[in-house]
């Protein structure tokens, strides 16, 4: 019994803790919308040096610049299309996590349909 | 058939597309962190950087039109560029008009760097929190993109500049009087 209050109060602790370093943000915003923006975009877009993580995991220095260049446009009144397509512009749709659907995403996404089929098979 | 054998074709069809894959980009003739730039034929971005060298002077992309130019986005931390720094150096002997963006680099090194191994720039841009950078849609250093004399980005080259690179992409557009 005190063995399992003990587990549990760790991953209470762990938990809090996560939370608590999901609450730091590094940049103050305006309005609670911008906030909300800011924070759907960066973990919408993806790190180009690290490829499969998204910036606002990345620690790397080109996703924190980006970062930064995504708050700016925030704060400066942008809106989360408006920053996207100047994203996309500039790094294609590669940057974006969820790709508009294009003939190469229709096409790679329909290349999955043989594996499943052979999954469910085997 | 025995249905014990499927697995193992999976896994022989796999096999041998990775390994298709792989010697790919050994030849390089495919490398998957090569992200297509989206700026071939499309004005090069108004960029406006304190000069490296001089900090009273702004490099501007304004202010180079009129002549085909290379802007190259180097620092002294990215290794290639100091092996492709003597080529610049030869480019620029031959008349080409390189701007240099220095990108997220100490100014001070950045300067010994250009005292060191000669300055192949016209001028230097200082960017060191990826400003211009970012609106060029760079990732990496080295990169070098070849502009028009009307200002559009014609080629865009990521990693060394070296001979064959030079003659199979952009010398032809300094071949014309």
């Amino acid at each position: 019994m005190m063995l399992l209050i003990k587990y549990l109060s760790l991953v209470f602790l762990l938990v809090i803790s996560a939370n608590s370093f999901a609450r730091f943000s590094a940049y103050e915003f305006q309005t609670e919308a911008q906030e909300a923006d800011y924070k759907e975009l960066v973990q919408e877009l993806r790190c180009l040096v690290c490829q499969n993580q998204n910036i606002a995991d990345s620690n790397a220095e080109l996703a924190q610049d980006l970062k930064r260049k995504t708050y700016e446009m925030v704060v400066s009144g942008k809106s989360k299309d408006e920053i996207a397509l100047y994203m996309t512009e500039r790094y294609g749709d590669f940057v974006l996590y969820r790709p508009p659907l294009s003939y190469t995403t229709f096409f790679s996404g329909l290349g999955l349909l043989p594996s499943c089929c052979l999954a469910c098979f085997i | 058939m025995n249905k014990a054998v499927i697995p193992l074709v999976v896994f022989l069809v796999m096999a041998g597309l990775f390994l298709f894959v792989l010697q790919k980009i050994n030849k390089g003739e495919y490398d998957p962190r090569d992200i297509p730039t989206e700026f071939i034929g499309k004005a090069v971005p108004a960029f406006d950087l304190p000069n490296l060298l001089d900090q009273s002077d702004r490099v501007k992309a304004a202010d180079y039109k009129g002549k085909p130019w290379l802007l190259n986005i180097w620092g002294t931390w990215c290794a290639e560029c100091w092996k492709e720094h003597d080529y610049l150096l030869m480019l620029a002997r031959q008349g080409i008009p390189i701007v240099g963006i220095n990108w997220r680099d100490e100014a001070v090194a950045a300067r010994s760097m250009l005292a060191q191994k000669g300055n192949p720039f016209v001028e230097t841009g200082f960017d060191p929190k990826s400003d211009a950078v970012i609106d060029l849609g760079v990732y990496g250093a080295p990169e070098t993109f070849l502009i028009d004399e009307n200002g559009i980005i014609r080629v865009k080259h990521k990693g060394a500049m070296h001979p064959t690179v030079w003659q199979n992409k952009f010398n032809a557009y300094f071949m014309q009087p």
